[in-house]
């Protein structure tokens, strides 16, 4: 609202119409904008605070006690959990996440060709994501149902022990246990990568069919550069959907914490946790956007250079023409006194 | 020319391979019989949970016993799934459970439509930082808010009530708003301008011309957001205890989910006071387990083409 304010007097005049199209977009987005501020600054910020602190609710009200930094040196140093679950948690979500995209683009590919029964088979794929829910998958990690029988995981385990550290080992070893679940988790970008791939124009395929390239190499010069946005999107949905997920044991620790009787944990506790585990989230989508985004191609980067070359022109030549104004002022100034003083004495410069 | 002849002369080596490996024009047999045989086993490892709940659900505990029973069980065993059901109160639980998806999701609707709208059809100062925060918003971890969230509710006296769930979705943050938003956003910008115009040449105000045109035209847009929006609340168990339930174990609000994830202990208690035919075993629980994933299988079906196919036409994976 604040900003609404500002608006009403803008640099550059807007006309009549334009500023009451302006006025009405803000009007449109403001149920959002109060929400946000509401629902997801105002608690940012204060989870922040929070975090400085340790909070213990008492019959007589909710009791701020300053700690500094003992949250998060007890977090790090006294509690052996949480450093471990981190690394356990790295280093799954870097394992899963390329294998969720990978099985998901395989799928879409095979779905994408000739194919009788595709509805059927699209049926199939996409059925995990309208019931998969904590508690169904709970029960059924609980029963066995999420592990392929004909798996030897411990086996595997063993085998990746000789080579891999324990941890890395033991992330591993998990993905192949829960198998199942991580096909299952692939459902929604099955279907934005079939989308993808339904949109890319046959005429490249065929052009490079004409000039004599085999599927192979269409698939590594066409395919993949056209729907390489979309592989950083499913990537970072992969990431956000597999760290909010109720099967993963931070959210567990966090929310146990949260409610936790104990003195010295709490929300304040929490809320130094959970800043810690979304840290780390972002750093992790900040790794596929780096891996993933697109680089900008030459001719891009020249533009902007030269775009950039020219505004500093630009600027060079308002500071000398300031610099001229200036030196103006100053021989005026100078010669209402009287007091200038040229070589030759006539007073003209 | 004796038969074996014919089968030689037209069984040629190259023949065999244009069969198995195709030519530029037509597929092979052998890459065709490669890509199904793939689709269906891994179609079948997808399935495999599911076969399994339902097959183990209607076992009893002989069957469960007995090593030679694997998939079929011996007879039909109904008993589980009522036992079940009495202890999850199924039909109470599954109306409560429609309202608390259901309300949320109609606000989230009609709210993240308008302001996709807002963000498709105008320009105005700071768009690209909404635009931006939006993404943020999608991209934050909510464990991250979630304290100060709940000391919130609790301070505007709402925890334990449906506010909990409506109110952020009246203001455009409910359960994966970003994203529908996101949604229609992309809708709404494919939509010609002109029309909007022309209605605005007509007499039209903002308001009107959103309602008249805007709004019929995003038929695909509000199926796609009302199915994903419905499934993932009614999904979401956790938020669900917390805000709406309010932590309490003899709270109004409940929904199946949530009576599932508390099911060993309402059903110990329920066998305690001896309402229950069966012990809990692996057959009740999968059982409750069917019975609260059974709603939205049933819609799942009669809906299922409206769900694949609107992820293509909402125009989710963007331009």
């Amino acid at each position: 609202m604040e900003k609404e304010k500002k608006m009403k007097k803008p640099k550059v005049k807007l006309g009549k119409l334009e500023k009451r199209e302006a006025r009405a977009g803000w009007l449109f987005v403001l149920p959002w904008v109060i929400g946000v501020a509401v629902f997801m600054l105002y608690p940012l910020c204060q989870s922040f605070y929070y975090m400085w602190f340790n909070i213990r609710i008492t019959p007589l009200g909710t009791k701020f006690i300053p700690v500094g930094t003992g949250n998060f040196t007890q977090i790090w140093l006294e509690n052996p959990e949480f450093p471990q679950q981190i690394v356990t948690y790295l280093w799954q979500t870097i394992v899963e996440v390329p294998v969720i995209v990978v099985f998901a683009l395989m799928i879409a590919i095979m779905l994408n060709g000739n194919i009788k029964c595709r509805g059927l088979f699209r049926l199939i794929f996409f059925l995990p994501v309208i019931i998969v829910s904590g508690p169904v998958m709970n029960m059924l990690v609980s029963e066995g149902a999420a592990t392929i029988p004909a798996m030897n995981v411990q086996s595997i385990k063993t085998a990746l022990d000789n080579f891999l550290p324990h941890s890395m080992s033991e992330s591993i070893g998990e993905i192949f246990s829960n198998m199942i679940m991580i096909l299952w988790y692939s459902g929604v970008q099955i279907l934005i990568f079939l989308s993808a791939l339904q949109k890319i124009d046959p005429a490249l395929y065929e052009a490079a069919k004409i000039d004599g390239g085999s599927q192979w190499e269409c698939f590594w010069k066409i395919t993949l550069p056209t729907i390489k946005p979309m592989i950083l999107l499913n990537a970072v949905y992969s990431v956000i959907f597999l760290s909010g997920n109720e099967q993963n044991s931070l959210i567990t620790m966090i929310k146990s914490a949260m409610f936790s009787g104990t003195k010295e944990k709490g929300y304040g506790y929490a809320s130094a946790m959970a800043w810690m585990y979304s840290l780390i989230v972002t750093l992790i989508v900040l790794l596929f956007f780096l891996l993933l985004g697109s680089k900008k191609d030459i001719y891009d980067r020249q533009v902007k250079r030269r775009k950039r070359e020219m505004k500093k022109e630009a600027r060079t030549v308002k500071r000398i023409e300031r610099r001229g104004i200036r030196n103006a002022k100053k021989i005026k100034k100078a010669r209402k006194k009287r007091n200038y003083r040229t070589y030759d004495g006539s007073g003209d410069y | 020319m004796t038969a074996a002849e014919i089968i030689k002369k037209s069984f040629t080596k190259e023949k065999f391979h244009r069969f198995v490996f195709g030519t530029k024009e037509k597929e092979g047999a052998g890459k065709q019989i490669i890509v199904y045989g793939l689709l269906i086993c891994i179609g079948f490892v997808y399935l495999y949970p599911i076969l399994y709940m339902f097959s183990t659900s209607f076992m009893n505990r002989d069957d469960l016993l007995d090593s030679s029973v694997k998939w079929i069980p011996s007879t039909l065993f109904v008993q589980n799934y009522i036992d079940a059901g009495k202890s999850m109160d199924f039909w109470i639980s599954l109306l409560k459970g429609v309202v608390i998806a259901g309300a949320p999701t109609l606000c989230n609707v009609a709210v993240c439509m308008l302001v996709g709208y807002g963000f498709a059809r105008f320009e105005f100062r700071g768009k690209k930082i909404l635009l931006g925060l939006l993404i943020f918003s999608y991209i934050l971890p909510s464990q991250v808010t979630m304290i100060p969230t709940y000391v919130l509710y609790n301070n505007m006296k709402i925890v334990g009530t449906l506010w909990s769930f409506i109110l952020p979705a009246i203001l455009g943050n409910g359960l994966n708003s970003a994203i529908f938003i996101l949604i229609f956003y992309q809708f709404f910008r494919q939509v010609p301008k002109v029309l909007i115009e022309a209605a605005q040449i007509d007499g039209a105000g903002y308001f009107k011309s959103f309602v008249k045109i805007a709004v019929p035209s995003a038929g695909p847009a509000i199926l796609t957001v009302f199915l994903f929006s419905f499934v993932w609340y009614w999904n979401e168990s956790y938020l669900t205890s917390l805000y709406v339930q309010g932590l309490s174990a003899n709270s109004f609000w409940v929904n199946l989910v949530v009576q599932l994830s508390n099911f060993d202990t309402s059903f110990n208690t329920m066998a305690q006071t001896g309402d229950a035919a069966t012990n809990l075993n692996e057959c009740v629980r999968m059982a409750a387990t069917s019975l609260s994933v059974l709603p939205l299988l049933v819609m799942y079906f009669f809906l299922q083409k409206h769900f694949v196919e609107s992820i293509d036409r909402a125009g989710i994976t963007g331009e």
